[in-house]
């Protein structure tokens, strides 16, 4: 990976205040990613990956405490530009998104058409007339028949506005799409058309790909890398390909023995206990208290080794090698 | 939803004042249901003269002389019988007995007095007793203001003695206390004796005498058109107030909620039935026909209360219980307690309703002061209850006897305030529990 | 893994007596109405599916959403009224019970939802939700009703007791309140338990736990499951039977292990295929599944059907007559023409 990456992310942080305290949803996190490829950021319920999303495309509730780092986008940081500035030059011009539930999303009394020519009229100046034809074109690329521009989401089929809301996210043409649980609520045959129709987009268009999941199988269908996250830390980046064959981190083992396999007789196994609250996260390691493999050391928070490209936030991996990013020093800290 | 969730309040300043409001208004209810029994108090509120002749008429409370830069003046009363009276009586022959006594007074108000009246009572059988009166102001003047025969019970109003009226050149309760050296008319003030003199004609003939000098205050709530203490009608109107709005409320949200939960669970032509008379009743305009029922049919408070609960409970809150509850209805424990046998009762009482609690709590709180307001406009309209006193009902007597127009603003603004802190108080509170029952709803 | 049930195909006819349910030609119909009285159609949810359920066993039915399968586990539990067709539980036409033994039939059969937040009333708390089936089937002593309570907060493994009887919903984790909605399920010791995708709205972490649960449960009290679910992975880990089921028809049944080595519908075969495996070569292809989507089914496609979606569909064959029942290969029957009478090449694509 010698080109410039598409994005950097690199000490992300993003806090929420509660009535009960401050959430570290997002903590420190750090990844990167390049042109035309695809990572999955892999987690599970609560686990701080949504957050993530919004943060890189700033969709920030109103109750955000901390929010700061640098997010790189083609070499420029992206977080100096003011809110007005992110939104007309950033977002939905050179990232979109496809929202969780986006079937869901969906504006119930404006023709889908209409919904998907908006960003085109917003962004890229167009008319109402050019915007609906690119609409179309969207429309035919993400495989939705083009008389459906005329129907309303209630008229369309979970499957099909799913599909919709891809369309949306493609209509500015954006190097890079944030998908967020894009398939998680259709069925199985439905995924798998959207896959295609996702994995299509990345060779035609050569768009970049973030896909937010739980889902460990799914993601293998769209995945270049993979990013683990963890209690709203990011545990390890990984190449798919290595990944899939050998995880590092315990917690990613873990998880991908929970995965039951068809054509496997073993029996698939659990993480016992529950992840720790973002509110309050212990002081070593967050996967510390349900690792396997635990020791003395993970009562200290590790830093992120990186071994052969892959980094991986776990004191099994101290060796003189490897390189070290060090957790920041503010921790914890709420500004 | 659980009991923690009301320790929320404290987090809500405008909760806790208005929760401190509601208690002191259950507070005042309890003390004026203990202490000035019901049945007492209405026939003392209706009791007309008899009761209420020491007061003075139309007059604001006490306390208005604390924002007054020219004081008005208290009711002064003497009798005869109070302790410590002397009574001089010394026998003049056989027959004859000159009894006499003087009342002392100091007088500091700024104003004059509103009236002077004496009640006299005495025992006699054949010829009444003589009374010579005289004023003594405090710079020495002693005026005669009347000389005259009293009967068993006498009232001797001073101030509409037109003979003294005319030789006074001034109404009594003006020229006895003017100062004579001031151009501006104004009282004189200092210590008065009005000594009072009486001449009996049989042995056993006496009387006895009240005089009152009347002032321009009373009491904490003044008095109305008819001497009454207001208190009376404001503290008694507050058990009232809430027990009406209260009622109405708790009643009106159950029933509704009930008749809702019933219909969006059965469905079909139960669900039919209660949503078409729920529009229907929706369509009826509830002011008129309660004053209908108020002319022709009564006017006491609980049947009120009654018309009011079954025109309310088929209300427009019908809809949005119902849309809750078809929502609700869906839901997996519903279909769990089904699956192990719960009955269509059961799971309406234990299962929907529970639900909608949060929802219906702040809403119930809120409803009260409407229910209250109502039950007040009404008897502003003159269709209050016939006997209990009631804010409303003070109201109307103040708006019938002018009392705006007489710039009598005390008689309207005290229970039109007991109803603004009752609305405050009830609305602050419902919002807060709102807000805690439907976090939704709080800002971030 | 499993004992060894009742179930192999070398074993002779099962007894009537040991078959728990069964369920015949069950049609469940649900009548569209226009302003509320007007007949416009039917949808078919449920239409003419028989199957047996014995003793001790675990079955799959396993379908896409809409295919019916909701349906058909509403209909088991009573929730829904078969239109027709019969139920026989223990011997005997369940389907038109009324008052007290429709109590009685409801107590012998176990619910498992799939979302475990929205299947507990969140204003009671756990001692109380499992406090409702008692009191309601008539548990009348405070003491047994605790004492059961206990039992069956030990069975999930939701240990220590005391520290969860007086918790509510929200308080618990997502897998513990799974088993919250297990233990109320098996609270009134049922012969059957319908669970219907137990484990979908979960974390991965945890659904093998819960898997594995039900699967205890199942074996140490003997108990009859019928898993519903959308995930084929999770299913040989589970039961010995699997119904395939699209469009409100049973297309395939047979035993898990032969499905996954040999599957002849060819909607089943579209299952397997749609079915990823965590593998990072997934990325570089495109997945080989049948285009489009469920049928209506209130006007459900003649013939067969998956016709329109079918790689193998023989014109005036598929599209116009519904294919009977075959057997091609013991134990294992299917609902398609590919396999009529001494027909029995497998479909091309598997």
């Amino acid at each position: 990976m010698h080109d410039q990456p598409l994005l950097r992310v690199e000490d992300l942080v993003l806090y929420f205040k509660t009535r009960r305290g401050h959430v570290q949803a997002v903590d420190h996190v750090h990844f990167q990613l390049s042109p035309n490829k695809a990572v999955v950021i892999l987690g599970e319920s609560g686990c701080g990956k949504t957050s993530m999303a919004k943060a890189i495309l700033r969709l920030l509730p109103r109750n955000v405490s901390r929010y700061s780092g640098k997010i790189e986008l083609n070499g420029e940081d992206v977080m100096g530009l003011t809110d007005e500035e992110y939104r007309t030059r950033v977002r939905w011009v050179k990232i979109s998104m496809v929202p969780q539930a986006a079937m869901n999303a969906l504006n119930p009394v404006i023709r889908v058409g209409d919904q998907v020519a908006e960003p085109a009229m917003v962004h890229l100046d167009m008319d109402k007339e050019q915007a609906l034809n690119l609409a179309q074109e969207m429309f035919q690329h993400v495989g939705v028949p083009v008389d459906f521009l005329n129907r309303y989401p209630f008229e369309l089929s979970g499957g099909m506005r799913q599909r919709v809301a891809i369309a949306m996210a493609l209509i500015t043409k954006p190097q890079l799409i944030v998908l967020d649980e894009p398939t998680s609520a259709l069925d199985l045959l439905t995924q798998a058309n959207i896959m295609n129709v996702l994995k299509t987009i990345k060779w035609e268009t050569g768009a970049s790909y973030i896909l937010i999941t739980h889902d460990i199988a799914t993601s293998s269908e769209l995945a270049d890398e993979v990013a683990v996250m963890y209690a709203g830390q990011i545990v390890e980046v990984n190449d798919a390909e290595s990944f899939f064959s050998s995880p590092l981190h315990p917690y990613s083992q873990k998880l991908m023995a929970s995965v039951p396999k068809l054509y496997d007789d073993e029996q698939p196994d659990f993480i016992p206990g529950r992840p720790p609250s973002l509110l309050d996260p212990p002081k070593g390691c967050r996967f510390a208290a349900r690792c396997h493999l635990r020791f003395e050391k993970c009562d200290q928070d590790p830093p992120t080794f990186v071994v052969d490209g892959r980094s991986v936030k776990c004191w099994l991996y101290e060796q003189e090698s490897a390189t070290v990013i060090e957790p920041a020093i503010v921790k914890g800290g709420v500004s | 939803m659980n009991l923690n969730q009301f320790r929320d309040i404290t987090r809500y300043p405008s909760a806790v004042v208005a929760l401190v409001i509601i208690l002191i208004l259950v507070g005042v209810s309890i003390y004026t249901v203990i202490a000035l029994p019901y049945q007492e108090s209405v026939t003392k509120w209706r009791g007309g003269d008899m009761v209420w002749q020491d007061n003075p008429r139309g007059v604001p409370p006490t306390w208005i002389n604390l924002v007054r830069s020219k004081k008005l003046p208290e009711t002064i009363v003497y009798r005869s019988t109070d302790e410590g009276v002397e009574k001089q009586i010394t026998p003049l022959d056989k027959e004859l007995t000159d009894i006499f006594m003087s009342f002392q007074f100091e007088y500091t108000a700024d104003e004059f007095p509103q009236e002077i009246i004496l009640f006299f009572t005495s025992t006699y059988e054949k010829k009444a007793p003589y009374i010579s009166l005289i004023w003594k102001t405090p710079d020495g003047r002693e005026i005669s203001i009347g000389d005259f025969a009293i009967e068993k019970t006498y009232t001797r109003r001073i101030s509409q003695d037109d003979q003294l009226t005319k030789k006074l050149g001034a109404p009594a309760e003006v020229a006895l206390f003017a100062d004579p050296n001031s151009e501006e008319p104004a009282p004189l003030k200092g210590t008065y004796t009005l000594e009072i003199a009486g001449i009996t004609f049989e042995p056993e003939s006496a009387f006895e005498v009240k005089s009152i000098i009347f002032g321009k205050v009373y009491g904490m709530a003044g008095t109305d058109h008819l001497r009454r203490d207001l208190m009376l009608g404001l503290l008694w109107g507050t058990p009232v107030a809430l027990a009406f709005g209260l009622l109405a409320a708790v009643i009106t949200s159950v029933l509704t909620m009930t008749i809702a939960a019933t219909g969006a669970w059965f469905g079909g032509w139960v669900d039919g039935v209660i949503q078409r008379v729920t529009e229907i009743n929706m369509m009826l305009p509830v002011l008129p026909i309660l004053i209908m029922i108020g002319v022709f049919y009564s006017r006491s408070l609980w049947v009120i209360l009654g018309f009011v609960i079954l025109l309310s409970i088929f209300g427009a809150s019908i809809k949005s219980f119902r849309a809750i509850f078809m929502q609700e209805r869906e839901a997996g424990y519903i279909q769990a307690a089904q699956a192990y046998g719960a009955s269509n009762g059961r799971i309406i009482l234990r299962y929907l309703i529970p639900r909608i609690i949060p929802v219906l709590i702040p809403s119930l709180v809120v409803l009260i002061p409407s229910f209250v307001f109502l039950e007040a406009s009404l008897a502003v309209l003159g269709l209050g209850d016939p006997v209990m006193p009631t804010w409303g009902k003070i109201i109307n007597d103040a708006r019938t006897n002018g009392a705006l127009l007489k710039g009598q603003y005390y008689w309207v603004l005290e229970p039109s305030f007991m109803l603004m802190l009752t609305g405050f108080s009830f609305a602050m509170l419902g919002f807060a529990l709102d807000r805690i029952f439907n976090p939704r709803l709080r800002g971030m | 893994m499993s004992a060894q049930l009742p179930t192999s195909p070398t074993e002779a006819p099962v007894q009537t007596n040991d078959i728990l349910i069964s369920v015949k030609n069950l049609r469940v119909w649900f009548e569209l109405k226009k302003w509320g009285f007007s007949h416009v159609g039917w949808v078919r949810a449920v239409d003419d599916v028989s199957f047996d359920l014995k003793r001790g066993e675990a079955i799959a039915i396993v379908g896409e959403s809409g295919c019916g399968k909701s349906s058909l586990m509403k209909t088991l539990l009573l929730l829904n009224r078969p239109h027709q067709g019969q139920i026989i539980f223990q011997g005997r036409d369940i389907s038109n019970l009324k008052g007290k033994e429709l109590k009685w039939y409801r107590s012998q059969v176990g619910f498992v939802q799939q979302n475990p937040y929205g299947a507990l009333p969140p204003f009671m708390t756990v001692r109380r939700i499992l406090e409702e089936p008692l009191l309601i089937n008539g548990v009348k002593a405070k003491a047994e009703r605790m004492e059961r309570i206990r039992q069956a907060l030990q069975e999930v493994a939701l240990t220590p007791v005391e520290d969860f009887l007086n918790k509510y919903p929200h308080m618990l984790s997502g897998g513990q309140q799974q088993r919250v909605v297990i233990a109320r399920a098996m609270i009134l010791e049922p012969k059957l338990l319908v669970a219907d995708e137990p484990v979908s709205m979960l974390d991965a972490s945890v659904r093998v736990e819960i898997l594995r649960l039900l699967r205890k449960l199942q074996q140490e009290h003997n108990l009859s499951v019928m898993y519903i679910t959308h995930d084929l992975s999770t299913v040989r880990f589970f039961s010995e039977r699997i119904f395939v089921m699209y469009a409100g028809k049973l297309v395939e049944q047979t035993h898990i292990k032969d499905l996954l080595s040999n599957p002849l519908h060819p909607y089943t075969v579209a299952l397997l295929t749609g079915t990823s495996e965590p593998d990072a070569a997934n990325a570089k292809h495109l997945k080989e599944v049948p285009p489009g989507e469920p049928p209506s089914l209130v006007n459900p496609p003649t013939g067969c059907r998956f016709h329109p979606r079918c790689p193998n569909a023989m014109p005036d064959l598929c599209d116009a007559k519904n294919p009977p029942t075959f057997e091609p290969l013991p134990n294992h029957v299917v609902d398609c023409w590919l396999y009529d009478g001494d027909r029995t090449a497998y479909p091309e694509t598997s």
